[in-house]
């Protein structure tokens, strides 16, 4: 054990095994790029927004409906998830008795585990014959944006809680000491200090939500047209990866890993804003 | 009285929340039960699907499984040992890699998928199969198990390191012996996420690991996950729906189960070292 030269060798094995991981992003990125290049080089890019149509085997690569499909279903379940995740943080921090509240944190937590996959298979099984009742064909923008809010609840709830917590017990003495009521000191004085905090959980839930494939997949119908109904059915981006990389060659497989490649993007762009948010929140 | 008015507000949404979740639960626990049998679990799937189990179903989601675990364990630990204790706290390059990780776990499993099936799959000439399947699942889950897994160890109290070093042992032999029995829990968290995660996967696995429903003879054939299974009786099979929900119930089930065998399995490991020092 006092050997000491040990630990020279192991400490180059681990950092280049650290050096390995690190360059999983550059492998992916790359290799998005590569199989992307036929789709994008030369300008070819242009034609994902100029198209007026995806049908990808007549060289047509119009995909601003999909992500005109996809930006409505993230912002629809971010306006429902929003303030029923924020109201729940409230009350699991603030009103929830000491068991009821564990019990519900435990319940969130089961949640955020439940695969995509079983969201999608209830949204379609019980969520979808709802809404035909209602308006045909049921498939639609407004089931996709249901089932993702029930997906993204839970991480919008457990981070506004854990910022709701994080703030400095002073300040709750001291809102209190002013005399507000337990209602004015949450509003005035909680949420504006956990604001940064707050924001950082959701812009991590609109990440999940553009990301999301399997449950959007399964309820949303499918159709490439611009959103313009809640009840018409939509195909997301991300679902059309899904439907059609089963057969497509060519430059309808460039295109699609083009679309792969925008996302990627889209996303850490989001995951980029949100840890600056964080790192703000801990300065502040 | 507008006092009163919040704090129903409070309530009546907490209460909602917690209907809506109910009822996907009871919905997956009740439907899934009661097509739920001992044949189901062990019968190959026929008719698409509809009738018939799911065992050569469960044989390929626990290969896949343990294809991943077995790249990113290993890997995962090295690097969050050296993150933790190899590398000074402030060093610029130790920041990149956790930069690049980081920005890792937030890609999408679809991009996973293209990138598995363009790497793995054709790349490499894996092809569709498990150990492609596994391998992207590895990449999608080593960044969360990695970040999980530095905390724990950077959270073990210095006096150990200190003490340790005042008995001359190697800094890998105060890693080995004490940091990372004492890091356990983290390191169980670490798992959970990554078991849970991988699991749960449908998008990434549909185009590395396929769609084949028959017994995999080894991890080079191709693989059906549960997941994947669900999603192909919900969407493409008519008539499946009994089925697919009783395969959900099994996937939840199985997340749970292996969460139970990461903890115990792991406090096992790691307790018989503590002794042994």
């Amino acid at each position: 054990m006092l050997n000491k030269h040990i630990d020279k060798p192991v400490s180059v094995l681990l950092m280049s095994i650290a050096v390995l991981c690190g360059l999983i992003l550059l492998l992916v990125l790359s290799f998005l790029v590569k199989e992307a290049w036929p789709a994008i080089n030369d300008g070819a890019w242009r034609s994902f927004l100029v198209d007026d149509a995806w049908y990808p085997l007549e060289g047509l690569f119009g995909i601003s409906p999909m992500i005109l499909a996809s930006l409505a279903m993230t912002v629809g379940a971010i306006l429902l998830a929003l303030p029923l995740g924020v109201s729940s943080a409230i009350f699991l921090v603030f009103y929830a008795p000491a068991p009821v509240g564990s019990v519900y944190r435990l319940m969130l937590n089961l949640l955020a585990g439940i695969p995509s996959v079983i969201y999608g298979l209830w949204g379609l099984t019980k969520l979808v014959p709802l809404i035909v009742q209602w308006q045909a064909p049921g498939v639609s923008l407004l089931a996709a944006i249901l089932v993702l809010t029930l997906m993204i609840l839970p991480t919008v709830a457990l981070t506004s809680a854990a910022a709701l917590t994080a703030v400095p017990q002073e300040l709750i003495a001291g809102a209190a000491a002013l005399g507000l009521t337990r209602k004015s000191q949450i509003l005035l004085v909680l949420i504006p200090a956990a604001k940064t905090g707050i924001i950082s959980g959701v812009l991590l839930a609109v990440a999940r939500a553009l990301g999301e494939t399997m449950a959007v997949l399964m309820v949303a119908g499918n159709v490439v047209q611009n959103p313009t109904s809640l009840f018409a059915p939509v195909r997301a981006l991300t679902a059309n990866i899904a439907l059609e990389m089963a057969y497509a060659t060519g430059t309808h497989r460039a295109g699609l890993f083009a679309s792969g490649l925008l996302l990627t993007l889209l996303v850490l762009l989001l995951a980029w804003l949100a840890s600056r948010l964080r790192s703000q929140a801990q300065r502040g | 009285m507008k006092e009163r008015g919040f704090t129903l507000l409070i309530w009546a949404s907490a209460l909602l929340v917690a209907a809506m979740l109910l009822w996907v639960l009871s919905d997956v626990f009740i439907k899934g039960l009661s097509h739920l049998s001992w044949s189901f679990l062990m019968d190959e799937p026929s008719d698409s699907g509809r009738s018939g189990g799911i065992a050569p179903i469960l044989i390929s989601t626990l290969l896949i499984l343990l294809v991943a675990l077995f790249v990113s364990i290993p890997l995962g630990l090295a690097v969050a040992v050296w993150l933790s204790d190899f590398t000074e706290q402030r060093s610029e390059f130790a920041n990149i890699i956790r930069l690049t990780l980081d920005a890792l776990t937030g890609v999408p499993s679809i991009v996973y998928g293209l990138f598995g099936n363009a790497f793995f799959s054709i790349f490499l000439g894996l092809g569709f199969s498990i150990v492609s399947g596994g391998l992207t699942l590895a990449c999608m889950i080593l960044p969360v198990f990695i970040r999980t897994c530095e905390s724990g160890l950077s959270a073990v109290n210095n006096d150990w390191r200190k003490g340790a070093l005042a008995l001359g042992l190697s800094r890998s032999a105060t890693v080995w012996h004490i940091l990372l029995p004492a890091a356990a829990p983290a390191i169980v968290t670490g798992l959970i996420l990554g078991i849970g995660r991988a699991t749960a996967e449908t998008a990434a696995l549909i185009f590395t690991s396929g769609y084949v429903d028959r017994m995999p003879e080894s991890v080079m054939d191709s693989g059906r996950s549960l997941a994947v299974h669900i999603y192909d009786l919900s969407m493409n099979v008519t008539g499946g729906d009994d089925a697919a929900y009783a395969s959900a119930f099994v996937l939840i089930t199985l997340i749970i189960l292996l969460n139970t065998f990461a903890q115990a399995g792991v406090n096992r490991w790691l307790k018989g070292r503590l002794v042994a020092l």
